[in-house]
């Protein structure tokens, strides 16, 4: 049901020659590749690879060294995270980071942030504006909600919670903000079979119904070659790779950066 | 009963300064997760900064007007700096480095402070009624006497404190605060700039400290033991709970009227002085019992 029935758009984000360093440790080399609007792009290689460091670029976590990342057509200099999700992306982590205090509820309305703009005394008081715009926006983050199917606990703390379900919560801040572009850190890691197929459909309707560009770094094959239209293969901080589930299944240097290579 | 009632008020009116003190630690705790050590030297600094400036601006047409409105100002650049220079490079490290940060800030405010505006002793007036008054003479025989600067503070703490509580359970700002003290990368993931909101609760906390301050400082004159009254404000906290506005308050308020009480009540059976020991005792039976305090939140770890 992937690439070949979808109409991808133009190109939403280009990384051109992106190369990142740690002191002496070089986690990315000369990085290029696009995402296009609408696609489901993953970012797949073995531990250590660099895909939550190129994850970390595009979402202005690490300053890359060399290179440049384009998003809607503009060339970026130094962003600041909170900048990348001004302009429309957000994410998830592979560790889940969820404000563990707040409840369900609370947490997908924290996503709403960039989306409210009264005024600050207004907020204070808690009056006129200030208030229909909390009523708005809590309609919203209802239908995310009825969305994930997570009804059942929305007022609970989700320190609380069971791990495929904060995952899913997780998600559900991330789509509150509703993004153009989606960044998953290892959106299944952790689950069990059951867990993986609720997540993967998620996916898929978020991209199917709110056309959201989504970019995602994942282990498991399976889901992979499943779910995404393209794939880019990290090893070492390089590129290896770079196509259609089909061309990467085929593609040698990843056979051999997976497997091992046999002289 | 009378009597009681009047040992009652003077240590509930006491509380509520306790309670000022009390609420500049919540308010950072709930946004950054750190204890913040010098909110005491922050007291101090604000206290002194104000009554220097009474001093030098005496013959100014409105003394107390343009002094305050320069202790702020002060009060936002050192919020400014603090983030600048001490949080902004431990983003994402634990809280034990950014508390052991601000013990520099708290050495570093207490000295700077000092050198910039003198240790004496100052006194401040800045015209809270003095003398006390009998207030419910139609209820009890005789009235209850009270100090009027405490029903002053009182009333301008209670202020503060619903002004607080509705800015952080209510509003958008206060739920990113809240955010920020969760998950300082999922805040900024989400769209919330860190070192803004950093200087937003820094700034509160030291406009709540200049508060303090200023009711402190004309009771007590200003100097430096105002610094300490953080020490007394440990007790409060563990009391209320350290992310509870509401639970800052109601320790103040239980702390301030337990020492009077026991004092007056219990202490000519143990030879007096309970004053001085009661608000850590109490402390201590709560860390035993239910450490989160009275309001606090429980937290579960999953191992």
């Amino acid at each position: 049901m992937n690439e070949t029935d979808r109409k991808l758009g133009p190109t939403i984000l280009k990384a051109e020659n992106i190369s990142l360093a740690f002191g002496g440790v070089k986690a990315l080399t000369d990085i290029s590749f696009e995402v296009k609007e609408h696609e489901i792009l993953a970012i797949i290689g073995p531990n250590g690879a660099g895909k939550s460091s190129m994850l970390n670029v595009i979402n202005g976590v690490y300053h890359p060294n060399a290179g440049s990342v384009t998003y809607k057509g503009n060339v970026r200099q130094r962003m600041k995270p909170h900048e990348a999700a001004t302009q429309g992306i957000a994410r998830t982590f592979q560790n889940i980071a969820l404000f563990k205090g707040m409840s369900v509820l609370d947490n997908i309305m924290t996503g709403r942030t960039l989306k409210m703009n009264a005024g600050f005394l207004a907020q204070c008081l808690y009056v006129g504006r200030a208030r229909n715009e909390e009523i708005e926006h809590r309609k919203k983050v209802e239908e995310i909600i009825d969305f994930l199917q997570i009804q059942s606990i929305r007022k609970t703390p989700v320190g609380r919670l069971p791990y495929g379900l904060q995952k899913r919560v997780e998600l559900g801040r991330a789509l509150a903000a509703e993004p153009t572009l989606l960044l998953l850190d290892e959106p299944m890691a952790g689950m069990n079979i059951e867990e993986k197929e609720d997540m993967s459909r998620f996916i898929l309707d978020v991209n199917d119904e709110f056309g959201t560009t989504i970019v995602l770094i994942e282990h498991d094959m399976g889901v992979v070659m499943d779910l995404s239209d393209r794939i880019v293969v990290l090893d070492y901080g390089k590129k290896i790779g770079d196509g259609t589930p089909s061309d990467i299944r085929n593609n040698k240097a990843v056979i051999d950066a997976y497997l091992g290579v046999s002289d | 009963m009378g009597f009681f009632v009047e040992v009652l008020l003077s240590g509930l009116m006491a509380g509520v300064l306790y309670s000022l003190v009390a609420l500049g630690f919540v308010l950072i705790f709930k946004a950054s997760g750190v204890f913040n050590f010098a909110q005491g030297a922050m007291v101090l600094f604000a206290a002194l900064t104000f009554v220097r400036l009474l001093d030098i601006l005496k013959d100014s047409f409105a003394p107390i007007t343009l002094s305050l409105i320069i202790t702020i100002a002060m009060m936002v650049m050192l919020a400014m700096a603090i983030e600048r220079l001490v949080l902004r490079p431990l983003v994402n490290q634990p809280g034990i480095s950014l508390f052991m940060a601000t013990l520099g800030i708290a050495y570093f405010l207490d000295g700077f402070g000092q050198t910039l505006w003198g240790s004496d002793i100052y006194t401040l007036d800045i015209g809270i009624p003095k003398g006390s008054i009998f207030i419910l003479e139609s209820v009890f025989d005789g009235g209850i006497l009270v100090a009027k600067e405490d029903l002053v503070a009182t009333v301008i703490a209670g202020l503060l404190v619903v002004t607080l509580a509705i800015f952080f359970q209510k509003t958008r700002i206060g739920r990113a605060l809240r955010a920020v003290a969760d998950d300082h990368q999922a805040a900024q993931s989400i769209g919330i700039p860190l070192n803004y909101i950093w200087v937003i609760v820094w700034t509160v906390a030291g406009l709540v400290a200049l508060v303090a301050g200023v009711i402190w400082g004309s009771k007590l004159g200003v100097q430096f033991s105002l610094s300490l009254i953080a020490l007394k404000a440990l007790p409060v906290l563990i009391l209320g709970g350290f992310e509870s506005v509401l639970g800052a308050i109601v320790g103040g308020l239980i702390i301030g009227a337990g020492e009077k009480l026991s004092e007056i009540y219990i202490g000519p059976y143990v030879g007096g002085g309970i004053e001085y020991w009661f608000a850590y005792m109490l402390a201590l039976g709560f860390l035993m019992f239910r450490p989160q305090g009275l309001f606090g939140e429980v937290h579960i770890d999953r191992v």
